[in-house]
């Protein structure tokens, strides 16, 4: 089954309130998901050569303390880190690939849920409620947010297997559905160099857009032949570095709605996620058409 | 008047509160305050009462209802009206996917738009749409009567019986076995009556007549090959 939802804010003036606005939105979605639940989260960007990176441990008390010490001894790059529940939040000075590979030697164990400039995917097994307070989700700041609900079908409930998937900087895919050619498209996608963590299908939709817009395709495109691609039901969430998109398959089987006010964007699984919203009595509010793309973007990013 | 205010209240003590009347009919007139998008508002109501919800409402509202009037003041999510026997449902705002679903009777009346499969393997409902309707709508239709005042999306009739169907605007497609029929005099005059009744201010004879080519009915022999 599964919930999905989305806030992307026009008004920058509401961006310290973002968590607050999405917490309930993500709580209402408990009866179509409470098995595991996360959220990915946009703001706070890093400067021009730095990369933000979300981290995991798999062990519960996990010392990040050692590594990130280890890590920045073998980099030899300036640092900032700040530990959330089970989550680290790693800021450095360095290329990427450079800090994963890092890491990969450093802490097998440790799995990199996000990197960017800009995102943040917390996520964990549990109730979202639990979720939500886990990572103190109701005081986070930022530009847009995109998060799910999860009631497992597919693959095992287990941190890795929980929403949101990045496979890409900056990008992240919730998805409410499920993909019957995600075998062979993991496999194609693997010969293409696009690395996979777990069985689950939603991964390889990150994946296929991940890679299309590393072969150059803009997010409009690459959501374009996604539509062609992936076989199965799907309605998408997609977040970028500067935007959020919203996508339904062709049959549209899987529910979803929008509003709109000129302050945000919000989208759901189902309405009653929006009804806390601010001014959602008077919120343009339409079901999105199959095979049909919305996207926001900011213009700077 | 009896209102039930969901800020207090839950889906469960409204449609308890709904379903004592057929033993013991206290009220006719029910509001609903707060809906903000529940499930399964008013259904299974089996009384000739009115029930006006003031807002949105979530899935299958009015589901299964017999003798009642629902009117909803917004949108209604998936299911709305679904497998009706009889009695009134009007929708203020626009419809999720399968509007009236199986639906055996009464009249189901939407202002704004439908979302796919509106009218799915319905039964004798009458539907009337204001707006349009989404892909593959009144798929193996049985009886009734589907009128679409806006366009209404790809494979329109998919498999049909006898549900007569009338769009004034735009068909995206036409499902197998359903066509475009003449709109003969009896056919503008009951769908002016159902025009009329339902507050459309529309004039009958623009719309087009869409219904079964009854080819799908019985197994032909020459296809035999193909099974």
């Amino acid at each position: 089954m599964c919930g999905i939802v989305g806030l992307y804010l026009k008004n920058p003036a509401l961006e310290s309130q973002l968590g607050k606005l999405f917490e309930p939105m993500l709580e209402a979605m408990t009866d179509r998901g409470p098995d595991s639940a996360g959220f990915a989260i946009y703001g706070d960007e890093v400067g021009d050569s730095w990369v933000k990176l979300t981290l995991q441990a798999t062990t519960e008390g996990y010392e990040f303390k050692a590594l990130i010490a280890a890590l920045e001894g073998k980099l030899g790059a300036s640092l900032d880190w700040f530990q959330n529940a089970s989550a680290v939040v790693l800021k450095v000075k360095a290329e990427e690939s450079v800090v994963r590979a890092v890491l990969g030697e450093l802490a097998p164990s440790v799995r990199i849920m996000s990197a960017g400039k800009s995102i943040e995917i917390l996520k964990g097994m549990g109730l979202p409620k639990e979720i939500s307070e886990r990572f103190g989700l109701g005081s986070m700041k930022g530009s847009h947010i995109i998060g799910h609900t999860r009631m497992a079908t597919e693959s095992a409930v287990t941190m890795e297997g929980s929403h949101p998937f990045s496979t890409g900087a900056d990008l992240c895919l919730v998805h409410n559905g499920s993909l019957s050619n995600h075998f062979r498209l993991r496999q194609e996608l693997r010969r293409e160099g696009i690395n996979f963590d777990t069985d689950n299908d939603t991964e390889v939709a990150a994946g296929y857009l991940a890679w299309r817009l590393q072969q150059g395709d803009s997010l409009k495109t690459a959501l374009d032949s996604s539509l062609e691609a992936l076989d199965g039901f799907f309605t998408f969430a997609v977040g970028t570095r500067n935007g959020f998109a919203v996508i339904r398959d062709p049959i549209a089987c899987k529910p979803a709605i929008l509003a709109e006010t000129d302050d945000y964007v919000a989208m759901a699984s189902e309405y009653q996620a929006l009804s806390s919203l601010p001014g959602i009595e008077k919120a343009k509010v339409w079901e999105p058409v199959p095979a049909t793309m919305y996207i926001w973007e900011r213009e700077s990013a | 008047m009896k209102t039930i205010d969901f800020s207090t209240s839950t889906v469960r003590d409204l449609n308890q509160a709904l379903h004592d009347q057929v033993k013991n009919l206290e009220e006719r007139e029910w509001v609903v305050m707060h809906p903000n998008g529940a499930h399964n508002l008013a259904v299974g109501v089996n009384e000739a009462v009115s029930v006006d919800i003031q807002g949105h409402a979530g899935y299958y509202c009015a589901g299964m209802n017999q003798k009642a009037s629902v009117t909803v003041h917004g949108n209604v999510g998936v299911g709305c009206a679904e497998n009706m026997m009889s009695g009134y449902v009007r929708v203020k705002g626009s419809a999720s996917q399968a509007a009236g679903a199986t639906a055996h009777g009464g009249l189901l009346v939407i202002e704004g738009d439908a979302g796919a499969r509106c009218g799915i393997s319905m039964k004798g409902i009458d539907i009337v749409v204001g707006g349009s309707i989404g892909h593959m709508s009144c798929f193996m239709g049985q009886a009734g009567r589907l009128v679409v005042c806006g366009d209404a999306g790809d494979a329109l009739g998919d498999s049909l019986y006898e549900t007569k169907i009338f769009v004034k605007g735009k068909v995206e497609s036409l499902g197998s076995d359903c066509i475009e029929k003449e709109m003969r005099a009896e056919h503008i005059e009951e769908l002016q009556e159902l025009l009329n009744r339902t507050g459309f201010n529309e004039k009958a004879s623009d719309f087009k007549r869409y219904g079964s080519a009854r080819q799908l009915y019985n197994f032909k022999v020459d296809n035999a090959s193909a099974y």
